[in-house]
């Protein structure tokens, strides 16, 4: 941030004092001559660049065509532009105030433990990493797979200790007619069976590995007394709807005899995959093959959704910020004067009271100073959600800056994409007039 | 697509495995005649390769220089070529001849005067040694401005020796190959669907066979739109293989966020959970760099399964363009149109060239060789990348346009209609530019 100090500033150190004595004592015509290479930077870099960006925002995609302001209307008209900002608006308002509270609490608590600089040294660490690896780092962690996600070992080990895995995860009916799922994932007969029929039950779709150990060749049941049926896998390859040799039933298959949809009677499938329900009244039973046999394994939660990805993103600009925050804060808290804080202690307030009425209020320029600096950065994020953002999950993501470079080159716009420009220009001019103000103040 | 390069870098290191270091000695040693006529002459060549592929490149331009007498500048610009380019075109600095794979940069440049249309000498070449389509490649309305100097054929689907026993030749094969090892339990497909250009190739193959060519090209030009019936035939037939969750590891769900190097270590990895996977020949090279599997004996590739009973290809790759018409610049690209150029580099390995001159066992294994048979066989059934020759805003943004539309596809296949639909308003935005 360049931060125009006049020539003829206040001096607030006697060194710095001495120098300006000197340069406004000397000719204005010698100062131009000192000032006139950071002008001539300051015109070619940044003067130029805005006013050009400016007139380029008022030309068509080929720059050949003047448009006036349609590409702003445009801006404000597509929905792409506007979920962007939508975006940049979340980011705004949470990450800054987030990130300042964090820096806070950090910057308070560890002001009075004994290793306060190695645990300060750690938070500030991420500073370190650029925010592309840092991207990188985040897409790990909130990666699907729980055996590469962080974020998802977590949930799935907390899940699984509440509810065990079923015994045939993803299996499915060699033939939906036969055996149709019904919303809950539970297998339904299509057909009704009589108390002494033979229902035999196709199911394929599972490695013939992932069989329990005890499972034996299937038999195709006799007809007898009782209805009788068999649960077995059908391996592909093999011939479909029959029983091959080698293909083994499943056994421990929970099974429910219904009839006019409720339940008369609870069967398990023995090693070869049969079972036999005896003593049933003459009638009509469908055969139900409860859902928990079949529910798949817990994958964790998906974090780059259009819902999540947001302040899934937002969660490792806070990693990365908190350290920044505290340093600047802890440096606040150190200047402020202790016998302040002592005279609130001696007149018997209470740690929170302290914290609450002296520190916080004698800390609020800086908190304002860390909190503008953040909004300023906040408002040009860009990286992160370019690494983080999964390509389908993108445009929910999409921030302003990025939505700028990307109708720019990706897009070929570049008349849209310096309107995009000047308005995020324009976003972060407040801001930066601010903090110049603030720092001027200082001095 | 826009392929990341350093997969394309990483390709010619994995197929350049058995070749020594760029062999220059040729083995036509019978000089063109009147070498040496271009003496003293200075030619810059850009290309985005380095490393291996720079080498390699190089040794074609030293072939060049040894018969002409020409000096030749290659400048490897990377990444960023498309706009150093353009950088340098606006301020008069365009490099003599220089490679491009946007087509549509190409066509940019073609119709504001900035390239040069090809000596009738050249183009002779170009008629006799490549078929009518990939000659096509090269033109724009109707003049020829370039050749496909690198190609890549997109129309490979690689998987496990080990799990697929008869390799697929028709979709229905293919389909039933796949529901038998779903079967069996396991998920056979992965596919990378977190980068939209994986999945566009899907489409671009099934379209390419189903419609034909000539709908290919007028889809390409948005003469048709994206709602025609073909294109919902296209999908119809990749919803067959896309609808089925249970065919990838982790379901659709997992599809949409597979990135491309682990699509390929899904297959090709330590701990394998899938049996195939489709995408262009520098597959084989994210399987070398994996390092469980060995390209041409563990891993081996098939042609992507036939529709409509023929085979057609998809293809990618450098278009040389000449931004100069002086006699030096001819004779190169008549030296990069012919088949004596790309046998330097398919000798070396790394280069598969649509040139029907370049002798088959110039390549230096059987994948590659097999490779470049079908991208020659196809003949006029080949076609560039689809989504390149469509306005980069459509097809070649990340998260928007036919990419988008592609993975909202894969997350729910059964919706083609609104699939359809979304391109449609897409493509009419950006075609209007």
């Amino acid at each position: 941030m360049g931060v125009p100090r006049g020539a003829d500033a206040g001096s607030p150190t006697p060194d710095e004092g001495r120098r300006t004595g000197v340069l406004s004592g000397g000719s204005p015509r010698l100062a131009l001559v000192f000032l006139l290479p950071a002008l001539a930077l300051l015109l070619l870099f940044l003067i130029y660049p805005i006013f050009s960006s400016a007139i380029r925002s008022t030309y068509d995609a080929a720059g050949d065509r003047f448009v006036g302001l349609d590409n702003y209307v445009q801006a404000f008209t597509d929905p792409q532009t506007l979920l962007s900002l939508r975006n940049t608006a979340i980011w705004v308002i949470v990450a800054p105030a987030v990130v300042t509270t964090v820096g806070l609490l950090f910057a308070v608590l560890t002001e009075r433990i004994r290793w306060a600089t190695a645990f300060r040294l750690v938070v500030f660490m991420p500073i370190a990493i650029s925010l592309f690896a840092s991207g990188i780092i985040f897409r790990l962690v909130y990666d699907q797979e729980p055996e590469r996600g962080l974020a998802n070992a977590i949930t799935v080990s907390v899940h699984d200790a509440f509810s065990s895995p079923s015994l045939y995860p993803g299996a499915r009916p060699r033939d939906p007619a036969t055996l149709t799922p019904d919303p809950s994932g539970a297998l339904v007969t299509g057909r009704t069976f009589g108390a002494n029929d033979v229902a035999p039950l196709a199911i394929t779709g599972l490695a013939p590995d992932k069989l329990p150990e005890g499972a034996v060749q299937a038999v195709q049941p006799e007809p007898g007394p009782g209805l009788r049926g068999l649960v077995w896998l059908d391996v592909g390859g093999g011939t479909e709807r029959v029983i091959d040799s080698g293909e083994r039933g499943m056994p421990g298959v929970v099974l429910q005899v219904l009839r006019d949809n409720a339940t008369v009677a609870t069967m398990t499938t023995g090693n070869d995959g049969r079972y036999v329900v005896p003593d049933l009244p003459p009638g009509d039973y469908k055969i139900r093959l409860a859902e928990n046999n079949f529910t798949a394994p817990f994958r964790g939660i998906n974090w780059f959704t259009g819902t999540l990805v947001t302040p899934v993103i937002i969660s490792a600009w806070i990693w990365i910020m908190a350290g920044f925050a505290m340093t600047f804060i802890a440096a606040g808290l150190a200047a402020i004067p202790r016998d302040a804080l002592e005279a609130a202690r001696v007149d018997g307030a209470t740690e929170w009271q302290v914290f609450r009425r002296v520190t916080v209020p004698l800390l609020s320029p800086v908190l304002l100073v860390v909190f503008v600096t953040l909004v300023i950065t906040v408002l040009k994020i860009f990286d992160l959600v370019l690494v983080m953002a999964p390509g389908s999950v993108l445009p929910e993501a999409n921030v302003l800056a990025l939505q700028m470079w990307q109708v720019s080159f990706g897009g070929n716009d570049p008349g849209l994409g310096s309107a995009l420009g000047i308005l995020l220009f324009l976003l972060v001019l407040p801001a930066m007039i601010f903090n110049i103000r603030r720092f001027r103040g200082d001095q | 697509m826009r392929l990341p390069k350093m997969v394309t870098a990483a390709a010619v290191a994995a197929l350049a495995l058995s070749s020594a270091a760029c062999s220059s000695s040729s083995n036509e040693p019978a000089k063109a005649p009147g070498s040496a006529a271009l003496q003293g002459q200075t030619l810059t060549v850009a290309a985005i390769w380095s490393k291996t592929e720079q080498q390699n490149f190089e040794a074609v331009l030293t072939e060049f220089e040894k018969r002409t007498g020409a000096t030749v500048q290659y400048e490897s610009l990377g990444d960023e070529l498309p706009t150093v380019i353009k950088t340098r075109v606006a301020g008069g600095q365009a490099p003599n001849v220089a490679m491009i794979a946007q087509p549509g940069l190409i066509a940019e440049f073609a119709r504001a005067g900035n390239l040069k249309p090809l000596a009738a000498n050249v183009e002779s070449i170009i008629t006799d040694q490549f078929s009518a389509g990939a000659k096509s490649i090269g033109q724009v309305d109707g003049k020829t401005y370039g050749v496909l100097f690198k190609a890549a054929n997109k129309s490979s689907v690689w998987y496990n020796a080990a799990d697929v026993a008869t390799t697929p030749k028709s979709w229905d094969e293919f389909i039933s190959e796949l529901k038998k090892q779903s079967d069996s339990g396991k998920t056979p497909l992965s596919v990378a669907g977190e980068p939209g250009w994986a999945l566009t190739d899907w489409f671009e193959n099934i379209y390419l066979q189903t419609a034909g060519p000539e709908m290919y090209d007028k889809l390409a030009k948005h003469e048709i739109p994206w709602t025609d019936p073909s294109v919902t035939k296209a999908f119809e037939e990749l919803a067959k293989v896309f609808g089925q969750s249970s065919f990838f590891p982790g379901g659709n769900a997992g599809a949409v966020a597979t990135d491309f190097p682990t699509s390929v270590t899904n297959v090709f990895g330590t701990s394998p959970k899938a049996s195939l996977t489709f995408e262009g020949d520098f597959v084989s090279a994210e399987i070398t760099k994996a390092g469980a599997f060995t390209v041409g004996d563990t891993a081996k590739y098939f042609a992507f399964p036939q529709l409509a009973g023929k085979s057609a290809v998809v293809t990618g790759g450098d278009i040389a363009v000449a931004f100069k018409d002086d006699a030096a610049t001819t004779a190169l690209m008549e030296f990069l149109a012919s088949s004596d150029a790309a046998s330097v580099w398919a000798k070396a390995g790394g280069l598969l060239s649509l040139n029907k001159k370049v002798a088959n066992d110039v390549y230096p294994d059987a994948t590659t060789r097999q490779l470049a048979k079908e991208l020659v066989d196809a003949g006029d059934n080949v076609r560039y990348d689809l989504s390149d020759l469509t306005p980069s805003a459509f097809g070649g943004t990340k998260g928007a346009g036919f990419w988008k539309a592609m993975q909202d596809f894969l997350a729910n296949p059964a919706n083609v209609a609104a699939v359809q639909q979304s391109l449609e308003t897409s493509a009419a935005a950006a075609y209007k530019k």
